[in-house]
């Protein structure tokens, strides 16, 4: 028998998996994986990302994916795009790099600044 | 629960589900399975999207991609394509939800969707019926929770009353007022019980409702258990719907198992139960007296009422009967309170309608759509019009119990109160669509052929008087129709709407009655002209070749199966009209388009 604290227990636990169904309006993270991208390490990238979110219960963030981009020598690429459609393209990507993606970005909404297409491209 | 990164959501109501979705479903679980992907990706079975016309549906989240018309065939490549390397396919997408720019169109904002408001249908095509948690995921039993722990049932009721919910099953009547009549009655023992005895031809919502989203009935039948103080329900449901029995017995079973139904539900004194009961098919047990015998394992006869169910009803003791749609609206209510059903709809009737689309339309399926929302709405701009662009004749509202609504009503706002007022009703909510290829005499016949078929023959007007209806427009179809059969039919027709016992007796008449009210001058044109204008009465035919159109090729002679068709070479051909029967042979064979039929 479930109590009503069991009911609400079992709704935020599936919650979690199926609120993908519903919601468009959060924040979205498009990894690359187009051939150049997968061979370039794009799944594991992908799913640290699913990983990392699913870890700090992250509700409103999706991941999803997308074909190559053009700029393959940055491979793995990843956009994340928020909800007032502001877009950042972080390049070469790892998934080490996706643990602070997550948590200076997603979490605390500070873009990781070197990560990004526009630095690196700099440095090269 | 693990936590995918994608949800291929597959349609598994009927309409799908008979164009293959269980293979569809059963080659995405191997494909993706042999790209290694079965962690990351969820498949689930899930209840009719209502778009039945383009099934079987598939829908990938978190893009939203809606494919239509998928075979297994296309199943690998939406893995390969989509699910592996992100790039949507294109060319298997619905085409009306790909915007001018290529990018995905939301849900809700292509057009079949856009005009509906989904209340009893939220969770159809959303959530996976067959799993519970789901359901408690989009706040199911949530209701239920509040009403056990925090309301009163004279609370339930007065809550009920003020949202204005009517009846979804075609009268109309105050749900609130139903739920307080059997809360008042005296009685030792009370009842609950769902009316899922959908008999209409072509509406399915009840059906869509069962197999998509079981565990909303549930909910609400036990909650209304509570406020009328029951502890014992029925649903009583056909048993040429397996699916929706399959589901139902699953969702009931899995209620026990959280405790939601049996004793002592959510640790309070409160106890309910349900049982299923299987009906034969028999369309008058959709009217709630012959319902309640036949739960009772009685032959499914009706009685006169009063007493009404809310006073004794089955075994004797108060019941109270709803409709599965208006079961489905009452968890929303509780939870988003009366006043938000009130804003919604017009002055007499609150909420939403769920329709069946069928006939000549475009997007034959399920919508729901808001009370007020009107025919010309839903038809063109919910059901993408009529195809092959042809005029749009009548619609059709209430299966046999209702009536035709011609062209100068199709901006009439739609509830309970306007339909009645132009002679057709609600009825469980099937709306076929008729163009000119229709014949009204023939539309009428239908129906009534139909309703002579599901007599109970318990009383004479409806046992004789339907059969003599059926009668005058056989003959008046035959081409033997006489000056007088129309007087004679709307007597008739007014005899057995007064003299039936049931439902189904004084609301027979009223395919032949409006029809009779809108289109009289069609009626007259088979009588007196022996003419049937749109083509489909076969005795008022002849098939015609056109002479400056027939090559002489001899086709049509050699598909004639009574050899009614003679000519020679380099002379058109001709059709003995003494001997034809009429099959239509000679005009599906013709090359050149020589033959017409008038």
């Amino acid at each position: 028998m479930k109590t009503l604290k069991e009911l609400e227990e079992i709704r935020q636990r599936t919650l979690e998996s199926v609120n993908l169904r519903k919601d468009r309006t959060g924040t979205r993270v498009v990894v690359g994986m187009g051939t150049c991208g997968i061979s370039a390490g794009a799944r594991p990238v992908l799913l640290a990302f699913v990983e990392e979110i699913r870890k700090r219960n992250l509700q409103h963030v999706t991941v999803t994916q997308t074909g190559c981009v053009g700029v393959c020598r940055y491979e793995p690429l990843v956009e994340v795009y928020t909800p007032d459609n502001e877009k950042v393209t972080y390049v070469n990507m790892t998934p080490e790099k996706v643990k602070r993606v997550v948590t200076e970005h997603l979490v605390n909404g500070q873009i990781v600044r070197d990560f990004t297409i526009g630095v690196v491209e700099k440095k090269d | 629960m693990e936590l995918y990164r994608s949800h291929v959501l597959v349609c598994g109501g009927t309409g799908c589900h008979s164009s293959g979705s269980a293979d569809i479903i059963g080659r995405f679980n191997s494909e993706i399975k042999a790209h290694g992907i079965e962690k990351e990706v969820q498949v689930v079975q899930t209840g009719c999207f209502g778009l039945c016309e383009v099934g079987p549906i598939v829908i990938v989240y978190p893009e939203g991609a809606f494919y239509s018309r998928i075979k297994a065939d296309d199943v690998p490549e939406i893995v390969s394509e989509h699910l592996v390397k992100g790039r949507v396919v294109k060319h298997l997408l619905y085409s009306h939800s790909i915007e001018e720019d290529e990018s995905i169109k939301a849900l809700d904002e292509v057009p079949f969707y856009q005009k509906q408001k989904r209340i009893a249908l939220r969770n159809c095509g959303v959530i996976d019926p067959e799993n519970i948690d789901e359901y408690i995921a989009f706040d199911g039993y949530k209701a239920l929770g509040k009403v056990l722990t925090e309301m009163t049932p004279e609370e339930v009721i007065e809550t009920i009353k003020v949202s204005g919910l009517r009846g979804r099953g075609g009268a109309g009547f105050p749900t609130g007022l139903k739920w307080e009549f059997t809360y008042k009655a005296k009685g030792d023992k009370k009842y609950v019980a769902c009316n899922a005895d959908e008999g209409d031809p072509g509406a399915f919502m009840d059906r869509s409702i069962l197999e998509g989203d079981p565990h909303a009935v549930i909910e609400a039948m036990t909650i209304a258990g509570y406020t009328v103080g029951a502890d014992q329900g029925y649903i009583y449901v056909r048993a040429e719907y397996p699916i929706a029995v399959k589901r139902l017995t699953i969702a009931i079973a899995q209620a026990r198992q959280y405790g939601l139904l049996g004793k002592n539900i959510l640790g309070t004194d409160f106890s309910f139960d349900l049982e299923l009961r299987l009906g034969a098919g028999a369309f008058v047990c959709g009217e709630e007296t012959a319902l309640m015998a036949s739960v009772e394992g009685g032959r499914g006869e009706p009685r006169p009422r009063p007493p009404f169910p809310a006073v004794k009803g089955l075994f004797g003791k108060p019941t109270l009967l709803n409709n599965v749609e208006t079961y489905a609206n009452i968890p929303q209510i509780i939870l988003n309170g009366p006043e938000w059903l009130q804003s919604i709809g017009t002055e007499k009737s609150k909420g939403t309608k769920v329709f069946a689309l069928g006939g000549k339309i475009n997007n034959t399926g399920l919508v729901e759509v808001p009370m007020g929302t009107t025919l010309r709405e839903i038809i063109y701009e919910v059901g993408g019009g009529i195809p092959g662009g042809k005029k749009f004749k009548a619609a059709q509202t209430g299966g046999p119990s209702g009536g035709c609504i011609p062209t100068e009503h199709l901006d009439t706002p739609i509830d309970y109160d306007s339909l009645t007022a132009i002679g057709s009703m609600m009825g469980s909510g099937g709306l076929v669509v008729m163009d000119e290829d229709n014949c009204m005499v023939d539309i009428a016949r239908f129906f009534l052929e139909f309703t002579v078929e599901e007599s109970c023959g318990k009383c004479p007007p409806c046992r004789i008087g339907t059969k003599r209806m059926l009668d005058l427009l056989n003959k008046i179809a035959e081409g033997k129709g006489e000056e007088g059969d129309i007087e004679k039919l709307e007597e008739l027709g007014q005899g057995i709407k007064i003299a039936s016992l049931c439902g189904l007796g004084q609301s027979a008449p009223n395919p032949v009655l409006s029809t009779i009210r809108y289109f009289r001058d069609e009626y007259e044109e088979h009588i007196r002209d022996k003419k049937c204008r749109a083509g489909v009465c076969q005795a008022l035919l002849q098939y015609f070749i056109l002479e400056d159109k027939c090559r002489s090729c001899g086709l049509c002679a050699k598909a004639c199966p009574v050899n009614s068709i003679s000519g020679e070479r380099k002379q058109p051909y001709v059709i003995n009209q003494e001997t034809c029967i009429k099959c239509g042979a000679c005009m599906e064979r013709c090359p050149f388009d020589a033959i017409i039929k008038r």
